[in-house]
């Protein structure tokens, strides 16, 4: 696969160059800066921040409001702190992004090489499923839940995320299997491989990025979802974002804005960590559409 | 009854029909090779002996078993694809046994079949490789031992060289030939070269918009076309189509062209099939090979009826071994096929020695060949 090396850049002269890591220097800045302000007024005493500068460096750094954050905090009525809901949140995405990108693997194998009358209505209409709002979805989806006697639960969200992104993951995968050589099937039907044999043995260690590409897209859309959570799984059930709003929003006592701070780090720092183990396998896959033969 | 029988197959892609009525019956340890331009059906017919496609009506039949709607895996056959098909993910030696894994060999018998195809291809060294570090010409080995560890009936090539470079082509062609030599296996080949037809099959069937135009050995197929398409398809450079006329002169028929300078040239023609009777005085098409048309000098000792007559040499091409002379004939392009030394030059008259034992004619109409 091509990479853009430096030899195809624009040759620039020093000057310039200074200019450009300045410009970008900068930039990485400003988009940090909230980012730091949060990490900052985390780690200080309530006191400081409702008695001064937000953006100054704490005098006194503590870790109190991440202990307070993670295990005590009131969520709600109940002082459980935020681990019970990021439990759940993992117990939820883990599943969801697995059986969407499964199914949406099959999917694309299916509608590339096993085409079959009607395959390209089906595509159709599950491309059509990445556009439907979430808030068309809410009350049949409720009453789906309710028949299925799985409303406010985990089992129920996960439900929910796997459908809802059955639609990407298949526009993934179709897309990326459709370049991948119809004659490695061929052969491997003759060879004697069946259909999971080929899906198994062929397709799938092949897939490497675009399986990056799903997970990252998966997680990250169900992880950060909060109209789904607030509206299925309430209470014990909730996930990580609707919990945070819990928080924030507790009406007992003083606002604790530096436990807020840690909370909210607390509920992006999964998706932070996946974008920065795996990104660059997105933009990897995002681009190969062949496999080099 | 052939080892591989094709009775009466067609292939209809919804309304269009791509195969029309295909009769084809191969023995055993034939070379079949299926030749035409772009499009005219080959990959389709093949993939439809493999089972890869279905068949619209006929009957495929191998070993005297009907073979439509038999899975591709359950024919017992092999077949070599144009891009190699080598599973990426896999070594050389996995990709080799694969096929023997899916059908439950066990692993000794497979690691024993892998040892003996790689040293008969000599590709032992790369058993551990993957497919994405070898050379052009080392995956079509690869490929070609995927296909013969399992030991098939019959070997299905669609378009094997046609990915490798010019001189590969020919090492690679020469070894399939001593392939099939040694292991005397039935094998059908597509190939859009007809060099490649004619040096590797015991017979040839040229198609051509979905029909088989000619089947025959690749002799029949060069000396006796069956019809125009045929005639000019095989053979490079190809043959010379003149509009003639047909006429008895002193007992004899001859086929009489105009030359450069509008001079009358007439060619007789012996041992005349009683077909041509009927084209007396009628406008024929004469068609006579390149290396049919020489110097005096050049021409071949065995033939019986040798012709000669003098025209205008427009261009002279020498390619090595041979040189290309160029004229005109009845308004159309003649090329001539000349030893290297042959004394040629444009722009002159030249004494020119045709084989007239090897000229054919065909119908204006109908294109087919008279006889
Ligand atoms: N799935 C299909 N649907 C409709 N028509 C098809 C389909 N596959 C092939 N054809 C048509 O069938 C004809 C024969 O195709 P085929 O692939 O057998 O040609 P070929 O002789 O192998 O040509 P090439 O030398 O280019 O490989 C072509 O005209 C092609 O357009
Ligand atoms: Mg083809």
């Amino acid at each position: 696969m091509a990479v853009a090396s430096s030899d195809t850049a624009i040759r620039t002269s020093r000057i310039t160059r200074a200019f450009i890591y300045l410009f970008l220097l900068l930039f990485a800045l400003f988009y940090l800066l909230p980012f730091g302000i949060m990490l900052v007024n985390s780690l200080k005493p309530l006191s400081e921040i409702t008695g001064g500068n937000m953006i100054a460096l704490p005098r006194e750094w503590t870790i109190e409001p991440w202990l307070s954050a993670w295990s005590t905090a009131q969520i709600g009525v109940q002082p459980t702190g935020l681990r019970p809901y990021f439990i759940n949140s993992l117990m939820m995405a883990i599943p969801a992004v697995i059986l969407s990108t499964v199914v949406g693997a099959l999917n694309g194998y299916v509608l590339t090489k096993w085409r079959f009358r009607g395959d390209t209505i089906i595509f159709g209409m599950l491309l059509f499923s990445c556009f439907i709002p979430f808030q068309i979805v809410l009350i049949p989806m409720a009453r789906i839940l309710g028949i299925l006697q799985i409303a406010g639960t985990t089992p129920g969200l996960i439900m929910v995320h796997f459908v809802y992104g059955i639609g990407f993951t298949t526009l993934y995968f179709r897309n990326y299997y459709a370049a991948f050589p119809t004659e490695l099937v061929r052969a491997a039907q003759i060879d004697g491989a069946g259909f999971f044999q080929i899906f198994w043995r062929i397709m799938l260690p092949s897939s490497g990025p675009i399986i990056a590409v799903s997970f990252i897209w998966q997680f990250t859309n169900i992880w950060n979802d909060f109209l789904f959570g607030a509206s299925f799984a309430s209470g014990d059930a909730a996930p990580m974002t609707v919990a945070l709003n819990n928080l924030v929003n507790s009406s007992t006592g003083v606002r604790e804005y530096n436990v807020h701070f840690a909370g909210a780090i607390m509920a992006a720092a999964p998706t932070l960590l996946v974008y920065i183990v795996a990104g660059r396998y997105f933009v990897r896959g995002l681009m190969a559409g062949s496999v080099k033969g | 009854m052939g080892f591989l029988d094709i009775d009466n197959v067609t292939k209809s892609y919804g309304a269009v029909e791509v195969l029309h009525r295909v009769d084809i019956s191969v023995e055993e340890g034939e070379f079949l090779v299926l030749v035409g331009p772009s499009g005219c059906g080959k990959s389709t017919l093949l993939n439809m002996i493999a089972g890869l496609e279905g068949i619209t009506s006929g009957e495929i039949k191998i070993k005297d078993r009907v073979m439509n709607g038999v899975h591709p895996s359950k024919r017992n056959i092999a077949m070599v694809f144009q891009s190699y098909a080598l599973y990426p993910n896999m070594t050389v030696g996995q990709n080799i046994t694969f096929g023997l894994e899916m059908h439950g060999t066990p692993k000794e018998e497979r690691d024993k079949a892998m040892k003996e195809v790689a040293q008969l291809l000599q590709i032992e060294p790369l058993l551990t490789r993957k497919p994405g570090q070898l050379s052009g010409g080392q995956r079509q080995r690869v490929a070609m031992g995927r296909a013969l560890v399992r030991n098939p009936d019959v070997f299905l090539f669609d378009e094997p060289l046609s990915n490798l470079d010019a001189k590969l082509r020919v090492d690679m062609r020469t070894e399939i030939k001593k392939l099939h030599q040694r292991l005397g296996t039935t094998i059908v080949y597509v190939t859009h070269d007809q060099i490649e037809a004619m040096t590797l099959s015991t017979r040839i069937a040229v198609m051509y918009d979905g029909y088989v135009q000619q089947l025959g050995t690749p002799k029949e197929i060069y000396d006796s076309p069956a019809n125009l398409f045929v005639a000019t398809f095989m053979g490079s450079p190809a043959m010379n189509v003149l509009p003639a006329k047909l006429v008895e002169r002193n007992g004899a028929l001859h086929a009489v062209l105009t030359g450069a300078e509008g001079q009358e040239i007439a060619l007789r023609i012996e041992n005349a099939p009683a077909a041509y009777q009927s084209y007396k005085d009628a406008d024929v098409f004469l068609g006579i090979r390149p290396e049919a048309i020489t110097d005096p000098e050049g021409a071949d000792r065995n033939a019986r009826n040798i012709q000669g007559f003098t025209n205008g040499v427009t261009v002279t091409e020498p390619a090595g071994a041979d040189t290309f002379v160029t004229m005109t004939l009845s308004g159309k392009d003649c090329i001539a096929r000349m030893r290297a030394d042959a004394d040629v030059h444009p722009g002159q008259p030249f004494e020119f020695a045709v084989n007239m034992d090897k000229a054919v004619l065909f119908d204006p109409k109908t294109e087919e060949r008279i006889g």
